[in-house]
């Protein structure tokens, strides 16, 4: 078990930090450098104002026509990606490990909100999976990869908050909540989850359409 | 995975252009040539757009084909997306004749690319993107609905899209010069005026079907007393269904002869008809296929050409437009161009009761007649006409609040409404904003 846990907290840690951070940086560059090469008018008609207003107008709930329409999902889905990105890096056990690994103080939120968080997101997941089984549209787009995906990335929170509650097992939970974590991480740039890289492009690059040469509102 | 084959599935409709087009693949020419498109023609765009979309039918609600064919899917943006490039990035081009057909028929009729839908992505995937990039693919495999291919045709043999000969564009302008000036004293159709402000430009039909539109345009920058001319050569015609069969070089080709006899004429605008997919050509796709970042000769709708004249005072009104109208949102020119507002104003200007359908602006639903859908021809009418019922709901509800006249300020537009109209008894008529103009502006004696 010991052993186990060295390797899962130690050297697979870094390799899963160096795989999202090396695969996003990999991806990102790649796919810029093959835009400037088949399709620069990507480029040509970017405009980094108008990315901006229309990123912007997309990042607040209730902003856009199409959140409003989407009351529901609007709500689950910024709960879900708030919380998803804030527990990882601002849990007060994760703030105790950037301490420890790389002595920087960070912030930490009580372990009250974290644990309403942890549910929002396992939550959200289970939201996300009985619509994409239930309404006709979203059930036609679906694979099987993604109530993988979905399940991926509940996983971590569903063993942390296990570990963390200290229910049965839980000693093989955290290694569990670990090696969950970790390949969460690794694959973002690898799977549909890259959607996190590439958002701002897109978002920034219709938004630049839009605005600039449309002279129109995209939301 | 998802909808049973059944409740989903789609009917091929007969079209010889696609069903003999078809029927010449083979599976090793299909993968030439999809891979051939996407290596050389759509790089990272495509891939980060496939990349990306996280399948959550968030674009679904904005399309009104899904939601006129009571939301079945295979109508949803993204549904028309996994049914064509999906498969086909997954399946790096190894698909079979039968899927070229099916993808042929959905990209060139199932989706208007009015863009509408790029606005409810969260991420701005841009779905009419994909479709086009489809089409590309259809082009050179040689599987296109025959009706817009003859049309694409008669561009590259003449350079307009009505296989009109120089002496009867000629003929027609001094036919309609004629016309009008029994009404008007001294008015001129002025051909090759080098120098002029503007050069007046537009669509194929006009001179074949509606050549009174020139008449009134006529009319209207005579009395506005505007320094305009006509062009005498090909270069005369804006429109471009070759833009919307996926023949870029064509697109280019005549994007170039037009913007040339501008130039060869030293005027210093363009001034278009009400056309839609025609302004998407000059002012979006056709310029960037010669490499012009924007328009190399400033372009101007006529919504915004009315507008100038309107706020300079150069037209009058002997008596506004007494039917209360409503006003459809061409996509092309307001979610291409922003005109929406300009059009309001003109509207009011010229009519005494204006009423707002809903959802309107950059909201507004396309006709379902654009993207070349309305050129496919006479089999594909009936899926245009059941695929647009919120049209319909939308063009009923104004009725209701007492609209007797729609305003559809492009012609692609007036070709679906027109069908929608008659097809659901909706008892309306249908207008161009330059028709109103005409009516009620002050002429000479
Ligand atoms: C920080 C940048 C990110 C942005 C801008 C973003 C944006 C979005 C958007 C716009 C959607 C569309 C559907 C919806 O609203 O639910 C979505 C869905 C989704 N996102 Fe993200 N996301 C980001 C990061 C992440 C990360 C880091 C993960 C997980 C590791 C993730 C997991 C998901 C999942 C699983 C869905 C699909 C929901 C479903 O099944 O319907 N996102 N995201
Ligand atoms: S018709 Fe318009 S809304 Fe529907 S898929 Fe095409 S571009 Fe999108
Ligand atoms: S295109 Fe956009 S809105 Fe539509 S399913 Fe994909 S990500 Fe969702
Ligand atoms: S025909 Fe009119 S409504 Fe339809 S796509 Fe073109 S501009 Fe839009």
């Amino acid at each position: 078990m010991h052993t186990i846990y060295n390797f899962v907290s130690g050297p697979l840690a870094w390799l899963a930090f160096i795989i999202f951070i090396g695969g996003s940086i990999y991806k990102i560059v790649t796919m810029a450098k093959l835009a400037k090469k088949k399709d620069p008018s990507v480029y040509e008609y970017w405009d980094t104002g108008f990315a901006l207003r229309s990123i912007a107008v997309w990042s607040i709930p209730f902003a856009t026509v199409n959140w409003r329409k989407n009351p529901v999902m609007t709500l689950v889905t910024f709960a879900f990606h708030i919380s998803l990105i804030v527990v990882p890096l601002f849990l007060c056990a994760h703030a105790l490990l950037w301490k420890e690994v790389f002595d920087i103080n960070w912030w930490y939120i009580p372990n009250g909100l974290a644990d309403i968080m942890t549910l929002i997101v396992i939550g959200s997941c289970i939201f996300f999976a009985v619509r994409r089984s239930i309404r006709h549209d979203v059930k036609y787009l679906t694979s099987k990869s993604d109530y993988l995906i979905l399940l991926m990335v509940a996983a971590p929170f569903v063993t942390g908050f296990w570990a963390y509650h200290q229910f049965p097992a839980y000693r093989l939970m955290f290694i569990l909540h670990m090696l969950s974590g970790e390949f969460v991480l690794a694959a973002i740039p690898f799977t549909r989850l890259s959607h996190m890289l590439y958002a701002v492009f897109t978002r920034g690059y219709i938004g630049s359409e839009f605005g600039a040469v449309r002279h129109a509102r995209d939301w | 995975m998802g909808e049973p084959a059944s409740k989903i599935e789609v009917k091929n409709i007969k079209d010889i252009g696609l069903d003999e087009g078809a029927a010449r693949l083979t599976p090793e020419r299909i993968e030439k040539v999809i891979n051939e498109v996407i290596d050389n023609e759509t790089g990272a765009r495509l891939k980060v757009y496939v990349d990306t979309c996280v399948h959550c039918g968030l674009c679904s609600e904005a399309c009104h084909y899904y939601l006129s064919n009571d939301k079945n899917p295979v109508y949803a943006p993204a549904g028309k997306v996994k049914q064509t490039l999906w498969e086909i990035v997954e399946k790096k081009g190894k698909v079979s004749p039968d899927f070229i057909r099916r993808a042929a028929e959905l990209c060139y009729t199932e989706c208007n690319l009015c863009r509408r839908c790029a606005m409810y992505c969260p991420f701005g995937i841009d779905v009419a993107y994909m479709m086009l990039t489809m089409r590309r693919i259809c082009h050179k495999l040689g599987v296109i609905p025959q009706y817009i291919q003859d049309t694409a045709q008669s561009h590259s043999a003449t350079m307009n899209q009505m296989w009109v000969k120089e002496d009867e564009w000629i003929d027609t302008l001094f036919w309609q010069e004629e016309e009008a000036a029994e009404e008007i004293e001294n008015l001129r159709i002025p051909l090759e005026k080098e120098g002029a402000e503007v050069m007046y430009s537009v669509i194929g039909p006009e001179p074949k079907f509606r050549a009174q539109l020139i008449y009134q345009a006529a009319v209207i920058m005579d009395v506005a007393g505007v320094d305009w001319t006509m062009p005498a050569t090909p270069g005369w015609d804006n429109s471009d269904m070759a833009m919307y069969t996926g023949d870029n070089e064509m697109m280019g080709r005549l994007k170039k002869e037009h913007f040339e006899t501008a130039m060869r004429l030293k005027v210093k605008k363009i001034v278009m008809g009400e056309c839609g997919h025609a302004f998407r050509s000059v002012y979006d796709m056709g310029n960037r296929a010669v490499g012009w970042k924007m328009p190399p000769v400033q372009m101007v709708h006529a919504l915004e050409f009315y507008y100038d004249l309107f706020k300079a005072g150069k037209i009058k009104v002997k008596e506004k437009y007494d039917k209360p109208v409503t006003l459809h949102d061409p996509c092309n020119v307001i979610r291409g161009r922003g005109l929406h507002e300009m059009a309001r104003y003109v509207v009011n200007k010229v009519c005494e009761t204006f009423i707002e359908m809903t959802p309107n602006r950059e909201h507004n639903y396309c006709c379902c007649a654009g993207g070349g859908v309305i050129n496919c021809g006479p089999p594909f009418r009936d899926k245009r006409v059941y695929s647009n019922r919120v049209k319909a709901d939308q063009l009923a509800a104004t009725k209701k609040k007492g609209v007797e006249v729609c305003i559809a300020p492009c012609h692609n537009c007036h070709g679906g409404l027109e069908d929608i109209i008659h097809h659901y008894k909706l008892g309306m008529e249908l207008k161009f904003l330059g028709d109103i103009i005409y009516e009620v502006m002050e002429k000479p004696e």
